[in-house]
């Protein structure tokens, strides 16, 4: 096996685990002064005033500023919805609160001081006068008549209404069908809970107009553009952005927010460097939370156990503010994959998406498609409940054949690849699935903890995404992926990247990438992503793209430098330039062993221009702007096992086997470090995290002592295989692993527990599976709809 | 984060920090700080000024005198998961200490400053309860000593007055051959009790409960005496149904705590439950 595919170590790691990483906040510049933001205590509110006489007279001050001061600038001040859908309500998103404001959290002023601590003392004593509006939280409500408006332009808080499929063919199916199940869906809120928080270093200098700006960021050149035409209004040109070490994103730091943008004006007000760094009770207010959908979702068999329809009804709730891509996710990035594995000929999604008083919703971790399997892999289990089949039974039926590829599902996807029933096959024998169920029986007869074993066999589409695309669908920007790779004289690599890591290890994979292409050693590979001034541009890593986009681009590249490279060995070699072969570092004459050139006699051929074909250029570089033309399919089924307590309720899960087809693999330690990651967030979702927000619209899951997110222990070793059917559309097979783990592992954990609880009647349970809502689903002993409490 | 300012005073000696406590309006003691560090960096608690405790070693240690260990109050929970004197003559208590936190807390977090702060999902102050624990109290009246069982007031709230400090707890040991236990369903996010049940038992020569105590954790504003139960089962050959029954018919929580998490109902059912196994495990440790 070649680098490519080989498991070696993160070269990012010894820096990182020894503290060394330096990330935004960790940069100091010479006079630098720090901001601190003023944030409503209430959910809805009309600002009367603001007095800020005495945080401006406290020590260390040195301004503060309100909308007023932002309008007083006359940049434009808002920040942008980047993402557009028929009929949808965008209503202006200022970057300090402009007369009202509409959850807790939203930033009303910000102070500048000299010390942080000056300037949170100063906060306290900025003086809001508010008059209280009441506040609805709940999607349902939200969309109900008569609840709290949050906008004037976006009556009944509806901000879209969008439906895909067909929905005369779907009502058709379910009335002529053997089967049909019903289900009342509920995918909790969740908090991002990347380990860095947000933070901004801004310095503008006045002399040339530039503003540097370090921030957290998992797209630093669409961070540009958005605050280039709509929060700063600075020439696109004159901002940089930088993102340094960037400690996790989970789709968080995508989004453009207010913050980052304030830092920014107050150094363009100050002429000093500028520093925001959000505290952990700020980060869990106002980075864009996920998920928070309501959904009746249903689904029609016929006799044979042949899925027929789904119809699925969503209530999205989408927060105070349309976040940047918002409202991609529960649309295009969910309703498209209704059909998940499954060949279903009829289906329809209606979402409706409202404002509700609460922080603003946007992608995190799987976006859309967590939602969309958990949907659906539900389904699939309670039509395994109606019609008395096996939940691996029901799945094999419904899978589409491995000779039915390129498959067109029926919401709009064509399926590029795909081969499931081998994924679940290995995954019923690796967990033992048989001997499972039997020991299932036994343990229900003899008493004690209940077993449970939940199946998920979920399908993604990554890979974000092919720009002509994503644009029909209302995307305000491409979704292809560059790359330079510059060759030096000495032969070794600079690969500058637009893709954006934030703890994934490009710096890795992408050398490896590289070295295979090459045949260069991977340490003579440098990867520079997350500088605009650096990176000709980029659309950043998320939606699982960075390996079959990103990757493709360098790939893609690093091609042509090798036909360039081709070009100067067949002169130097006086053979024409289709009989040079490039295997093992040599270019060679096909068939003439003795004559051939090493690729540094080349390289270094490139850069002398002593003697190069008359018509080229000298150096050795490319540029790649790879676009593609599809999304990828990355497919699997994961099995959860879970043991739960009758008389606590509580759940412990006790294997978990996951088997992925993410395609071609260039790193099996980092594939598997991704599954394992999004498994246990997918997990802890299930189990224990949820953000709660009280009626008057107080975040009552707001610290790390209420938001529970999972640890090492709460959690048995993942057993792990793959099966591997490459993307035949790009030049690695890759087909990207980010989000997998998250999105399949809620149904499968939910699957399994009520699958424990299924004798007593129980058909389903609300996420998350807290001890008292699995006791008192037990206690109803599935009187009622069993859906266990609250 | 960062709190709202305050001075800070190291005492040198109890008598010092006993006289700062006086002289300073509305200070705090920081012993571990990690109760107070976070709650001031929420700005929940802005006091005037600190007085560190944490250099005097007279508080620090477990040390056996008679048929007590006495164990001051800057002891870590480590010390006292880890201490062989309370792993022999009290498991229950160490038991506990072995549960709280994580190791980073139980290397810093102090037993006083645990039950000086009260929090009713701590896993201390029932054990000490049902250990029959006495606390020391010093301050500018003296000193005096407080039953654990009527040290607790309420939430967040004991029997130390203005200017005392909590100088050490008294614990009499276990008789040989006594079982004891510490059973505990976790917070998932704090790792606090939920429900925290702490359970002692010595067994006659025939096999019968001679003498028992409970106590629970994170039930109600104070912990959960559960002695009513245990009296029940003297006498008695503790069966599963035999405690199960004591528990069921005897226990009872007036006001019991809810939250997102767990409600009021939930936690009695669960102290019932968790009550009953600690009992259960307790009596599977006794050695007659």
């Amino acid at each position: 096996m070649g680098v490519f595919g080989s498991a070696i170590k993160r070269r990012e790691d010894p820096a990182l685990i020894t503290g060394k990483g330096k990330y935004t906040d960790d940069f100091q510049m010479p006079g630098m002064v720090y901001a601190t933001m003023v944030r409503s205590p209430f959910a809805h509110a009309e600002i009367n005033s603001i007095d800020t006489s005495q945080a401006k007279a406290s020590p260390g001050v040195l301004a503060v500023y309100t909308w007023q001061d932002i309008e007083a600038a006359g940049i434009p001040g808002v920040v942008p919805t980047a993402w557009l859908l028929p009929d949808i309500k965008t209503p202006d998103h200022p970057i300090l609160a402009r007369g009202k404001v509409r959850y807790v959290g939203d930033a009303v002023a910000v102070v500048v001081a000299e010390s942080r601590a000056a300037a949170r003392d100063a906060a306290d004593l900025v003086q809001v006068d508010y008059e209280m509006l009441p506040a609805v939280v709940d999607v349902n409500k939200a969309l109900e008549d008569g609840a709290p408006q949050l906008f004037d332009d976006a009556p009944g808080n509806l901000a879209f209404d969008w439906d895909l499929g067909d929905k005369d063919k779907t009502d058709a199916a379910f009335d002529g069908a053997a089967h049909t199940a019903t289900l009342e869906l509920r995918n909790s809120r969740l908090i991002p809970h990347a380990i860095e928080p947000r933070a901004a270093l801004a310095d503008f200098n006045s002399s040339t107009g530039e503003l540097t700006l370090h921030m957290t960021s998992q797209n630093p050149h669409v961070h540009r553009l958005l605050m280039s035409i709509a929060s700063l209004g600075l020439p696109e040109h004159k901002i940089r952005i930088v993102a340094p070490e960037v400690g996790g994103g989970f789709g968080s730091k995508i989004h453009h927010y207010p913050d980052e943008a304030v830092a920014a004006f107050c150094s363009m007000q100050l002429q000093v460097p500028v520093k925001w760094t959000a505290t952990r009770s700020e980060t869990n207010l106002t980075d864009a939370h996920g998920r928070d959908h309501w959904s009746k979702a249903e689904i029609a068999l016929d006799g044979d156990g042949k899925i027929v329809g789904v119809r699925v009804d969503t209530h999205a709730a989408m927060g105070a503010y349309l976040s940047t891509f918002a409202p991609a996710v529960p649309t295009y990035l969910y309703g498209t994959l209704m059909s998940g594995q499954y060949d279903i000929p009829a289906i329809y999604v209606h979402v409706q998406a409202a404002f509700t008083n609460t922080a603003p919703v946007d992608a995190y971790r799987g976006a859309g498609r967590p939602e969309a399997t958990f949907v659906v892999e539900r389904l699939l289990d309670a039509a395994a409940r109606v019609t008395g089949l096996d939940p691996a039974e029901i799945r094999r039926r419904n899978f589409v054949a491995p000779d039915a590829f390129p498959y067109q599902t029926q919401v709009a996807l064509a399926y590029d690849s795909g081969n499931y029933e081998p994924a679940l096959d290995r995954a019923l024998e690796m967990v033992g699935y048989a001997d499972l169920r039997q020991q299932q029986a036994q343990r229900r007869s003899s008493g004690g903890k209940l077993l449970g074993i939940g199946l998920s066999s979920y399908i993604e589409a990554c890979g974000l995404a092919p720009s002509q695309v994503v644009g029909a669908l209302g995307a305000q920007a491409g979704l292809w992926e560059s790359a330079k790779v510059r060759v030096h004289p000495s032969g070794s690599v600079t690969v500058y990247s637009g893709s954006c890591g934030h703890g994934q290890g490009h710096e890795t994979t992408f050398s490896q990438i590289v070295a295979d292409r090459l045949s260069v050693d991977v340490d003579q590979v440098d990867v520079i992503e997350g500088d605009t001034e650096k990176v000709q541009f980029g659309m950043g890593t998320y939606g699982s793209r960075s390996a079959a986009v990103g990757g493709s681009a360098i790939a893609t590249a690093v091609d042509k430098v090798i036909a360039k490279a081709k070009k100067i060995a067949a002169h130097l070699l006086e053979a024409a330039e289709e009989d040079i072969e490039f295997q093992d570092g040599q270019f060679q004459v096909k068939g003439v062993p003795d004559k051939a050139q090493a690729w540094g006699d080349v390289v270094l051929q490139a850069y002398l221009a002593h003697n190069l074909p008359d018509d080229m250029e000298p150096g050795l570089e490319a540029n790649s702007f790879y676009n593609p033309s599809n999304f990828t399919y990355p497919f699997g089924t994961h099995v959860a096992v879970v043991e739960v307590d009758p008389e606590t309720g509580q759940v412990t899960l006790v294997r978990y086997v996951a088997v992925d087809d993410v395609g071609n693999v260039i790193n099996p330690m980092i594939v598997d470090g991704q599954l394992h990651g999004g498994i246990a967030q997918g997990v802890g979702q299930a189990l224990w995290e949820e953000a709660v927000y009280d009626d008057a619209g107080q975040l009552t899951s707001a610290t790390l002592l209420d938001y529970a997110l999972p640890r090492a222990h709460y959690f048995p070793t993942f057993e792990l295989d793959r099966t591997v059917t490459p993307c035949p559309h790009n030049p690695l097979g890759v087909k990207g692993v980010g989000e997998a783990g998250a999105i399949a592992s809620p149904a499968a954990v939910v699957n399994a527990v009520v699958d424990a609880l299924s004798h007593l009647g129980v058909q389903h349970l609300n996420m998350p599976l807290a001890p008292e809502r699995v006791w008192r689903a037990i206690q109803s002993q599935g009187n009622g709809n069993g859906q266990g409490g609250a | 984060m960062f709190s709202a300012s305050f001075d800070y005073h190291r005492a040198g000696s109890l008598g010092e920090a006993v006289s700062l406590l006086q002289s300073q309006s509305g200070a705090k003691v920081l012993a571990g700080g990690h109760s107070l560090l976070p709650m001031m960096k929420l700005r929940l608690a802005q006091p005037g000024a600190l007085i560190d405790i944490g250099h005097l070693d007279e508080l620090k240690g477990v040390e056996r005198h008679g048929n007590h260990l006495h164990i001051g109050a800057l002891t870590t929970h480590r010390e006292v998961a880890t201490s062989g004197a309370v792993r022999e003559h009290c498991a229950v208590l160490a038991e506990a200490a072995g549960k709280i936190g994580d190791p980073q807390v139980r290397n810093v977090g102090t037993v006083g400053g645990n039950i000086a702060h009260a929090d009713p999902a701590s896993d201390l102050p029932a054990v000490f309860v049902a250990l029959g624990a006495t606390v020391h109290l010093t301050g500018p009246d003296g000193d005096r000593q407080v039953a654990a069982k009527d040290f607790f007031l309420g939430l967040l709230s004991t029997d130390l007055r203005a200017g005392e400090l909590l100088t050490r707890v008294d614990v009499p040991i276990l008789r040989p051959g006594t079982g004891s236990a510490y059973l505990k369903l976790e917070h998932p996010a704090s790792g606090y009790a939920v429900v925290g049940a702490a359970a002692v038992m010595t067994l006659d020569g025939s096999g019968r409960c001679q003498a028992a105590a409970l106590g629970l954790n994170g039930v109600a504003a104070t912990p959960v005496d559960g002695g009513v139960v245990a009296q029940a089962l003297v006498g008695q050959e503790p069966t599963d149904e035999a405690l199960a029954a004591a528990v069921s018919q005897n226990l009872s929580v007036d006001d019991p705590l809810g939250d997102n998490f767990a409600s009021g109902e939930f936690r009695v059912h669960l102290a019932k439950t968790y009550g009953k196994r600690a009992l259960a495990a307790a009596r599977d440790r006794t050695r007659r």
